[in-house]
């Protein structure tokens, strides 16, 4: 019980506290050399150095005390903090769209965790509510903790028993799935449902939020109602993410699971659908189609789950100078599929050539994707790339590097026969290779330039 | 219905509180109320960063002139604690969609809320020590960087990044010590640009400037008090030349109650001379709401109080005011609500030239978002509807003989809000004083901006380590300050420099320049500070300079006046061109207000025929008027070749 008493105090901190018999959460009166001080001891997070004592104060605000400073403490209350996210009772209204919320852990609601010092996710119909009452105004909601588990840490574990619950909540009926989801892997997760979950009557929404919802601007709130929307309302049957268009309060974009990507490590409008357009446009109240063509809702539950996955996949990113023996080394760990990320149109260096060769006899497939992002591998241009086909590396299109990977871990999972894996990773599910590149599919505007600037002015981007 | 005359009511509710005006207040009067303030002073930094970015500090932009735009929506959310604070709610309640004008030069990603912070600061982080140990704080031995919430969209994040340095300190004051709450160090905030109906404007400029705050005891009892105390604190940060200066760099939040009052702050007051005025009528305004409740609870019980409203048809009566004119040209809904036993209240005295019925005007204002003029009553002092309208007006919402009746208008979707707004405001006045912030007037009035936040608004910034505090650092730093400001003041009667220049010398902080001229250059203090004190500053308030004018210039020119032998008078004739081009030479200066070096002797032989030159033009012939008159002939002659006292010893001599 030591532990709950002093929440991570340790070395001469904890010795301090215990010495003078302060917990935490106890209102103390503390002397120092640099003049009293007057709060409540707060838990300390784990990574923090054993040097100091974490006080509030009735201010509001909280300061450290040093406890070499420190020449009596006396405890003379006690009181710990209630930390709860009010919880109201979801309202059901006849009429409204039934979606399920599934959630992994991330952002979407969230708590302080004195552990770690950073926030941990809470979650239930009752707490959304609470936090974001406009939801009930979208659709009927049911919640379901899959896992929690930061962004990071979500899986191929994960990815399957998403799919699996994601399918038994189509066959009993639901008119639409969110996801809640930290961002730094959404797109993977987005991969992997598209491949897992095939033939979906209806939307499937990926959600996450790049300001933890424990801050006012937090984008998690308008997030979640772009993504329920979508969800109960769009017509839109496939698997999507949902996030800020602009970083604006103002509308959020939907992305195929299969051509999304994180662009950028804090931005709201983080989430770019690569070498082609959005699907749509989201709103409080209207979906508006980018994309013409697109898998419409459908009553029937006729869907597909399909969860498999190898993970003995892994990637490449080449870089100039690259020595044979990294890819050895991933060969000989027993790697059986590897994406290759080359430069240009799809390259790496020709002292690779034999740790290639050796791979290929051994059986491992491998795919050569793009470091560009943006553009086809296109590996007829230069004789590099003849040599490295002939070696045995197969270009996938325009696929992007992370799809690739959670792709070819998804067919590996089936079958590992090398045809049947070409032919299953170079067949798309849902535009993961597209046929063709759309004049408006890259736009990477510059700063500074007349124009640009002209436009950020107006648009409010 | 009786009619009642708004305008006496409200000059006997005055009388019957026992207002006076300040200027014939004394300290019984504030007694008899139980006066009762505290300060939380702001003082920008003098960094050449920002707080928790590397974007420049103290560039400014034209709200016209900007790169982008971006909306925000601000959502309340938990405190640390599990509680959602009130103002936050408010906040909520108002919808406001805010807009930043982002100018690239001033505004990062950071700013925006798009980028976590960069470490903090350490250049301002080591200024605010100073002042810290300056104040007497005990000094924490962590910093830790908190967020406090603010959801009027001032911050793009909703929070200001801030962080407690120092607790429990202390100023001295002429005649008592006052307390020192803490002091912390934050970003400074947005400036606002406009906020009309929904829609806030802020620019992004000043957001995340280094501010400290000071915040004291609420151990001031008297107007005077405070603007001592306040001015302590300015000329106290100023003295260690770290601070920043001019428009806004700073501005304080002044606290003020009376007994059974609440605690009210009066935000954002730019001048220390303003506050007498505001915290004055800011312990009456408190005092009136105080009366008003225990003549309102006489008549009534709160919980069986309930006001009642109804939808008005513009055609149904004869609207002459130009007010709701205006109302049915916007196709406004028009509404009016009964409120029992307001009678005589909504003219109730509460602050010169306001009444009670302000206060909800202002509220409909700032929560339900309604333009002003957004209403009209029975007790109007200037009456909008006539009398017989009333008549018909109040017979749907049931109107008794001791009701009083509200007339507002505004957008259909504001209508609920504004309703909740009056009814709420309405049912404070039996509780007295409500908790909040006002912004204030120059005439020393003030009107209702937000509810006062308290301490649920603070979270702990989950994206910024604890920093410690070394002793040997802060022991460091305590061997490096500036002397105190009292020190100074009573060095500066010593010195017999004269009473009405103290200000302007700690305002400027020139106490170290007179100190210097005097311990290197042998030149009177009392001179240099009456040099200071009244030519500085004249000159600066009568002439342009390029910003490049410093205090070196002047510790510049008294050395050359010493090194070439000219008398230092002749300062105060060169000073208003050094200061007009303060890059011109000396000597250069010198030529062009035609200064010649003449002996004394020269200048001594002109008096004989001087003196007999006066007799042959005098009117009134006395010795006095011969020496003035002689003294203004050579006054020029003998600036900086003699002492003018000198001179007239040698002309009364004769």
């Amino acid at each position: 019980m030591s532990d709950d008493i002093f929440q991570g105090y340790k070395g001469l901190a904890l010795k301090m506290l215990k010495k003078y018999h302060v917990r935490v959460w106890g209102q103390a009166v503390v002397e120092t050399t640099r003049g009293p001080f007057e709060g409540t001891v707060l838990p300390r997070a784990e990574n923090d150095d054993d040097f100091h004592i974490v006080m509030k104060i009735i201010t509001g605000y909280n300061v450290g005390v040093d406890v070499n400073t420190i020449t009596s403490m006396k405890e003379t209350g006690y009181k710990k903090a209630n930390y709860q996210i009010p919880e109201k009772e979801f309202p059901i209204t006849e009429g409204l769209p039934q979606v399920k919320l599934f959630g992994t852990g991330g952002t979407i609601a969230s708590r302080l965790d004195y552990r770690t010092g950073a926030v941990i996710p809470a979650f239930s119909p009752g707490e959304l509510y609470g936090a974001v009452p406009e939801l009930a105004d979208i659709c009927n909601l049911e919640t379901e903790k899959v896992f929690a588990v930061f962004s990071e840490n979500m899986g191929p574990k994960q990815y399957v028993s998403l799919a699996k619950a994601i399918g038994r909540e189509i066959e009993r009926g639901v008119d639409g799935i969110v996801i809640g989801h930290g961002t730094d892997t959404l797109h993977h997760t987005g991969a992997a449902l598209t491949f897992m979950v095939q033939n979906s009557p209806i939307p499937i929404v990926l959600v996450g939020s790049q300001r933890s919802s424990d801050r006012p601007s937090s984008d998690a709130a308008l997030n979640l109602m772009h993504a329920m929307y979508t969800a109960g309302h769009s017509d839109i049957a496939e698997v999507m993410v949902c996030m800020f268009g602009p970083t604006s309060d103002d509308y959020g974009l939907l992305h195929k699971g299969t051509r999304v990507r994180k662009m950028h490590s804090s931005y709201r409008s983080t989430f770019r659908t690569i070498g082609d357009t959005p699907l749509a446009m989201v709103n409080r109240e209207s979906v508006t189609m980018i994309k013409k063509e697109y898998k419409h809702r459908r009553k029937d539950k006729e869907v597909k789950i399909l969860p498999y996955f190898n993970d003995k996949v892994t990637m490449l990113y080449y870089y100039p100078g690259m020595q044979p023996d990294v890819l050895d080394a991933m060969v000989d760990a027993g790697y059986k599929g590897i994406i290759i990320v080359g430069t240009g149109l799809g390259h790496v260096n020709k002292e690779l050539y034999p740790a290639i060769e050796r791979a290929h006899k051994k059986g491992v497939h491998m795919y050569m994707t793009l470091q560009t992002l943006w553009g086809y591998v296109h590996m007829f241009v230069y004789d590099t790339g003849r040599d490295m086909m002939a070696k045995g590396i197969i270009p996938a299109g325009n696929m992007l590097p992370e799809t690739a990977f959670i792709k070819l871990g998804w067919v590996l999972g089936q079958t590992d026969d090398a045809e049947e894996v070409k032919k299953l990773m170079l067949t798309p599910i849902n535009d993961e290779i597209t046929p063709r590149e759309p004049y408006n599919g890259y736009l990477v505007y510059q700063g500074g330039i007349p124009e640009v600037e002209d436009f950020v002015k107006k648009v409010r981007k | 219905m009786r009619k009642i005359d708004p305008n006496k009511n409200y000059e006997a509710t005055k009388k019957a509180i026992g207002y006076i005006d300040r200027k014939k207040a004394q300290q019984k009067d504030y007694n008899r109320i139980g006066f009762m303030s505290g300060l939380e002073v702001h003082q920008q930094l003098l960094t050449k960063e920002k707080l928790f970015c590397h974007c420049p500090a103290g560039k400014y932009n034209h709200h016209d002139d900007y790169d982008a735009e971006l909306i925000r929506h601000m959502r309340p959310t938990l405190s640390e604690l599990g509680e959602y604070d009130g103002t936050a709610l408010m906040e909520f309640k108002t919808r406001k969609e805010i807009i930043y004008r982002i100018k690239n030069e001033t505004t990062c990603t950071y700013e925006i809320d798009d980028t976590p912070p960069f470490p903090i600061n350490r250049e301002a982080l080591e200024i605010g020590l100073e002042i810290s140990l300056l104040s007497r704080f005990n000094i924490v031995g962590e910093v830790h960087i908190i967020r406090k919430q603010y959801l009027d969209g001032s911050i793009p994040a909703g929070f200001q990044r801030t962080a407690i340095l120092g607790v429990n300190g202390e100023i001295p004051l002429k005649n008592k010590k006052v307390g020192l709450i803490q002091l912390s160090i934050e970003e400074d905030s947005c400036r606002e640009i406009s906020d009309i109906g929904h829609t806030r404007v802020y620019k992004t400029d000043r957001l995340g400037m280094p501010l400290i705050e000071t915040v004291t005891e609420p151990e001031l009892l008297n107007p005077d008090e405070v603007q001592e105390a306040c001015d302590y604190i300015r000329f106290m940060n100023r003295s260690t030349g770290k601070v920043a200066t001019g428009m806004g760099a700073g501005r304080q939040d002044v606290n003020v109650s009376c007994k059974g009052g609440s605690r009210v702050e009066i935000k954002g007051v730019a001048h220390t001379k303003w506050i007498p005025e505001l915290t004055h009528n800011e312990a009456y305004r408190q005092w009136s709401l105080l009366r008003l409740r225990d003549e309102l609870k006489s008549r009534i019980d709160k919980k069986n109080w309930k006001m009642k409203s109804e939808m008005l048809n513009y055609h149904d009566f004869n609207f002459p005011s130009i007010d709701i004119k205006n109302a049915k040209e916007n196709d406004f809904v028009i509404m009016a609500v009964n409120l029992p036993y307001f009678k005589k209240l909504l003219s109730h005295f509460t602050q010169p030239g306001k009444i009670f019925a302000n206060e909800i005007a202002e509220r409909l204002k700032v929560i339900a978002c309604l333009e002003l003029p957004n209403m009209t009553h029975s007790e109007s002092l200037n009456p909008q509807i006539a009398e017989d309208d009333f008549e018909n007006i109040r017979k749907p919402i049931g109107s008794g003989k001791d009701d009083a009746q509200i007339v507002f208008w505004g957008p259909q979707d504001d209508m609920k809000t504004a309703l909740e707004t009056i009814e709420e405001r309405c049912l404070m006045a039996f509780d007295g004083v409500p908790e909040e912030t006002r912004k204030s007037f120059v005439d020393g009035t003030t009107i209702f901006e937000r509810v006062l936040p308290g301490a649920d608004r603070m979270y702990p910034d989950t994206d910024s380590a604890p920093i410690p505090l070394a002793n040997e650092y802060i022991e460091d730093l305590r061997t490096r300050l500036p002397s105190d400001v009292i020190d100074r003041y009573h060095q500066l009667k010593d010195w017999k420099v004269p009473e009405d220049t103290h200000t302007y010398i700690f305002k400027k902080n020139l106490f170290p320049l007179i100190d210097r001229i005097q311990k290197e250059l042998k030149i009177p203090a009392q001179f240099v500070g009456c040099f200071l004190g009244h030519k500085l500053k004249f000159v600066e308030g009568h002439y342009q300079s390029a910003d490049y004018f410093n205090n070196a210039i002047i510790f510049a020119l008294f050395k050359y006046l010493k090194e070439n032998k000219i008398e230092i008078e002749m300062a105060e004739v060169m000073l208003s061109t050094i200061y007009s081009h303060p890059k011109m030479q000396f000597d250069s200066v010198l030529n062009t207000i035609h200064y010649k070096k003449i002996s004394e002797k020269d200048i001594f032989d002109q008096i004989p025929f001087l003196k007999e030159k006066f007799e042959q033009i005098a009117h009134h012939n006395t010795s006095n008027n011969m020496e003035n008159w002689v003294m203004g002939q050579l006054r020029k002659m003998a600036m900086g070749n003699l002492s003018l006292e000198k001179l007239r010893k040698q002309i009364s001599k004769g």
